[in-house]
């Protein structure tokens, strides 16, 4: 069974002139096939920083501790490494790729994690059922990948990749971020089907409401680059009447 | 020569006015000059500075060898230097154009009757054979009045080559020109590519500039009545050491005219120098104009240069649509980071953003055989 283990995780972002600056200060977590864990906090926490860390961004820097996949070591693997192995981060922000169309860059995904090309006839049903589970146009699939894309149409492509990555371990950052009810139920909808089986979610939000379509098991607060308090959905519900201030000040003192 | 007085009715760009076809009335370029400041003089092989021209035997065989595929009902000639069609749409505005005027011996002539809709596309060849010695030559392209037509200008070989290009369009005719430029190695090469668009012409100008050691394109668009519409597009990739310039030109001097410009080039190696300048003038007279042009450059490695200008004088405020954008930049980290968090080796995720980059461009190359070239030179520039 797939497991993730995140060990006393130190990561900096060094900008050359003042220093390096330590966003996250000893992260412990462990996020095992089937499990759904949410990690809440504010603005600045440094929930995303965790979510790039593990995919590999270049721009956050390890300074201590351990992430493993199954027990390999994620640091020493390169970003496309890590999506091989079975990481994968659904973005926040997916970036624009000019010339890139969505289906080449699905199936070229799709190749390089299964390890071998799926035959074109079974990937271009597989790649419109899923389409329309998510309620894309198919059209989609010869547009540049994001390219003039809404905000939520960027959101349902990174649970499209998701679902046909079949990742051991999905980081979802801030993806129900910018959603309207409709997409979010969509996108939920979405992240149900996979999680219910083979993988292991981590639900990065600053917001209560996607809970209420997903069910997690887990509950973390982050404050101050670490994980101040954990528990059961009945966190979340805390978090939805009190708000995060008591936890920013435990993060702040510790 | 007495001073003359700024006026508000002139553009300041001028360069293109001067023109002649006799080299004396252009001084030898020392490189200072607007026009040739980017460029390296001393690998032209004394195309600028009438060396090349003496060394150029006539008796010899041709340096470069011209083979015209052509179209039926395209007709094709070559004709001599006092032929009346060649030299009429353009007059050489510098000093290498002019030497080429002066020292071409033979012409090629391609007319495509009035209202003929050519099939297929006509392919002329130019090969060079022996780059040690200059070659000069010239291409006139005549549209007749609602005739439609397809040109290739294939250069590949070895050549020390300067030439010029009319494109003549006519009313109503529409001309679409794709000028491959797969040049080996050892190749300098100079071109003027000027399109006389007449009312309601079309002409779309593709430049595709891969080998040669030095190119230096100039393509240039003049309109003579309304509705002219001119699209020009370029794709380039520079390599170590190669200096790949084009300098576009387009003059709206006429109401209600139209222009396209988007160039897109990758750089990679040591030296790779790429230099654009696009100018672009809409004159008081030309009310209506709606033009837009981009220069894009994707660089690949450290040691490379770019040099983008884009110039646009604007001297009535009736436009219908006037810009220009230019962005030259590295190969984006977060591109390539999202790619590889899905699985794509960063080789790979490499040369689907590049690909697709250029591919914008080359997906509009009309000629299916042309477009697979293009795409081909493009892996192979990235194997390298």
């Amino acid at each position: 069974m797939a497991t993730l283990e995140i060990r006393d995780l130190h990561v900096s972002v060094g900008d050359g002139s003042d220093g390096a600056k330590e966003i996250l200060r000893g992260v412990d977590l462990t996020v095992k096939a089937g499990e759904i864990h949410a990690i809440m906090g504010p603005n600045g926490s440094g929930k995303s920083t965790l979510a790039y860390a593990v995919a590999g961004h270049p721009k956050y820097e390890i300074t201590s501790g351990s992430v493993t996949l199954d027990g390999e070591d994620v640091l020493e693997m390169s970003v496309d490494e890590r999506a091989r192995a079975g990481l994968f981060l659904a973005m926040q922000y997916p970036v624009e790729v000019p010339g890139v169309s969505v289906s080449n860059f699905l199936r070229s995904a799709v190749t390089a994690v299964r390890g071998e090309a799926p035959k074109l006839r079974e990937f271009t049903k597989e790649m419109k059922r899923a389409m329309d589970d998510l309620s894309i146009d198919p059209a989609f699939a010869q547009r540049s990948l994001n390219e003039g894309f809404s905000g939520g149409e960027k959101k349902r492509h990174e649970i499209l990749q998701l679902e046909l990555l079949r990742p051991k371990v999905a980081v979802l950052d801030e993806t129900d971020s910018g959603l309207d009810v409709d997409a979010l139920k969509v996108v939920s909808e979405g992240i149900n089907r996979f999680s219910g089986g083979e993988t292991g979610v981590l639900l990065i939000t600053h917001y209560t409401r996607i809970l209420r379509y997903v069910q997690p098991d887990f509950v973390h607060v982050f404050a101050g680059g670490r994980i101040v308090a954990a528990g059961g959905p009945e966190l979340a519900e805390e978090l939805e009447n009190e708000g995060y201030e008591k936890y920013v000040k435990a993060g702040v003192s510790a | 020569m007495g001073l003359e007085t700024a006026s508000a009715e002139r553009p300041l760009s001028t360069l293109h006015e001067k023109a002649s076809y006799d080299v004396a009335d252009f001084e030898v370029p020392k490189g200072r000059e607007e026009k040739w400041r980017f460029t390296p003089l001393r690998r032209l092989r004394g195309l600028h500075d009438g060396t090349a021209a003496e060394g150029s035997a006539a008796d010899a065989t041709d340096p470069v060898l011209v083979e015209v595929e052509a179209a039926p009902d395209v007709k094709v000639e070559r004709v001599g230097r006092d032929d009346p069609r060649v030299g009429r749409a353009y007059v050489p505005t510098d000093r290498v154009s002019a030497q080429a005027y002066a020292s071409f011996t033979q012409a090629t002539v391609i007319t495509v009757p009035r209202e003929t809709v050519a099939t297929t596309p006509t392919v002329v060849r130019l090969r060079g054979e022996d780059a040690g010695h200059a070659a000069f030559g010239h291409t006139t392209v005549i549209v007749e009045p609602l005739a439609k037509a397809t040109v290739v200008l294939d250069h590949r070989g070895s050549a020390t080559y300067a030439d010029n290009v009319e494109f003549v369009v006519g009313d109503g005719a529409a001309l679409s020109v794709i000028s491959m430029h797969d040049w080996a190695d050892d190749s300098v090469h100079l071109s003027h590519q000027h399109a006389r668009l007449a009312k309601d012409a079309r002409f779309t100008g593709f430049v595709i500039s891969l080998g040669g050691d030095v190119v230096r394109i100039a393509p240039s668009v003049s309109y003579h009545g309304p509705g002219g519409d001119a699209e020009l597009y370029g794709v380039y990739f520079a390599d170590a050491g190669q200096h790949l310039e084009h300098r576009l030109l387009v003059d709206h001097t006429v109401p209600n005219c139209r222009s396209r410009v988007d160039y897109r080039g990758a750089l990679q190696g040591d030296a790779a120098h790429a230099v654009w300048i696009g100018d672009v003038i809409i004159r008081a007279e030309a009310e209506g104009t709606d033009t837009y042009e981009l220069n894009r450059n994707l660089v690949l490695t450290d040691g490379t240069r770019v040099d983008s200008v884009p110039n646009l004088e604007i001297l009535t405020g009736e436009v219908a649509g006037a810009g220009h954008a230019s962005a030259s930049g590295r190969l984006d980290d977060q591109h390539l980071f999202y790619l590889q968090a899905r699985g794509i080796p960063r080789d790979q995720a490499r040369r689907m953003v590049v690909r697709g980059f250029l591919g914008q461009l080359i997906e509009r190359i009309e000629v299916p055989e042309v477009r697979e070239q293009v795409a081909a030179a493009i892996e192979a520039e990235l194997d390298r």
